[in-house]
């Protein structure tokens, strides 16, 4: 192919149309392989839409600016849909205020260590310091933590895909923590899953209890605020950073 | 839905602004999504146009994340290098956090829950 000499080609690369499209056909298709597979967790639509972009630029040799002259306009409401995460933080307000003492502690301990261990491991295993910032906000809910993570001058698109790994993980993990650490109530279990592992995790500990469900979802919420404060002070903390 | 909308965007750029001039180190949408929430409270809970604007936004949360994720593209040799350290800093991190709010949670909910006596 001589992309260069096809004035159609030269057209699709200067107009948004072209990206946009890419973006919102991907998507679908990535829904529809991903109910194909049963809704698996692995089988994660916004990991399946970025595998088939990523494939169609690297096979026809597009730069990602030129794909995100178009996408931008879908990345633009992910401010809009962060403002909104206040919605169902107020239908869980109750429930917050009822359990405060317990909860604002556990949220602060979580959050602290979940955020403050990756990136000491990561930096002693001779990451970059790209990667250790991107590490930051990785239990976080994925519009908050590609917000941090562009604030701290980590790279967003690292983030989207650790925070994805680390919702995958806190599934696997969260059984057998919970079992050595004898933790057995619904909150207690709850709250860990949104705090470790955001919607993922508080996804698959809602079919077990609705209990649970509610604690994880207050605890997306909150860990998002929280890990928004403390990382930017662990990030300084970190040699520097 | 227009209002609701409106009232998204403003919040988003309110707090925007805020972070800038206050030189605060939050992304501006997590201060607009405070101050809604705030606004909520005060309200006594969102209207029905904001409940429906609210849900059909984060429906297909998902896709928002897709052109930011697409960028991976760019960062390949950047993950290839630092795949093992990152993965490694996953679990552990990851298991940390999971056992650390589980043991503090119900340690002081029982704490509570048994008149200030010891579990």
């Amino acid at each position: 192919m001589s992309p260069d000499l096809n004035p159609l080609w030269i057209y699709l690369q200067s107009t948004p149309l072209l990206g946009l499209a890419v973006t919102l056909l991907a998507y679908q298709a990535a829904m529809a392989i991903s109910a194909r597979l049963g809704g698996h967790t692995l089988a994660n639509p916004m990991l399946i839409a970025i595998g088939l972009i990523v494939c169609l630029l690297l096979a026809t040799g597009t730069p990602y600016q030129v794909y995100f002259q178009g996408a931008q306009y879908v990345q633009f409401l992910l401010g809009p849909a962060t403002v909104a995460l206040a919605v169902p933080m107020y239908a869980n307000l109750r429930q917050i205020r009822r359990s405060a003492r317990a909860l604002v502690p556990a949220l602060l301990a979580g959050s602290v260590t979940a955020a403050g261990s990756a990136m000491g491991i990561a930096k002693l295993m001779g990451a970059s310091k790209l990667v250790v910032l991107s590490l930051a906000p990785k239990s976080v809910t994925t519009p908050i933590a590609m917000g941090i993570a562009e604030q701290i001058g980590g790279e967003p698109s690292l983030t989207a895909v650790f925070v994805l790994i680390t919702g995958i993980s806190a599934i696997v993990l969260l059984g057998p923590v919970m079992r050595v650490l004898r933790i057995n109530s619904w909150p207690a279990q709850g709250l860990a899953a949104g705090t470790a592992g955001h919607g993922l995790a508080t996804a698959r500990v809602l079919l077990l209890s609705e209990t649970a469900g509610a604690f994880g979802g207050l605890a997306i919420g909150m860990n998002g605020l929280i890990t928004a404060l403390i990382v930017p002070l662990l990030a300084r903390l970190f040699a520097g950073f | 839905m227009l209002p609701s909308l409106t009232l998204l965007i403003v919040c988003q750029f309110a707090g925007e602004l805020i972070t800038r001039t206050a030189g605060l180190p939050l992304p501006g949408p997590v201060v607009g999504l405070v101050l809604l929430l705030a606004l909520l409270i005060a309200r006594g809970g969102p209207d029905e146009g904001m409940k429906t604007t609210a849900s059909g936004l984060l429906r297909h949360l998902l896709l928002l994340f897709v052109p930011a994720g697409a960028g991976i593209v760019t960062q390949l040799h950047v993950l290839g290098q630092n795949l093992l350290p990152a993965i490694v800093a996953i679990l552990v991190s990851t298991a940390l956090g999971l056992g650390v709010t589980g043991w503090v949670m119900q340690r002081l909910s029982r704490r509570r829950a048994e008149g200030g006596l010891d579990a």
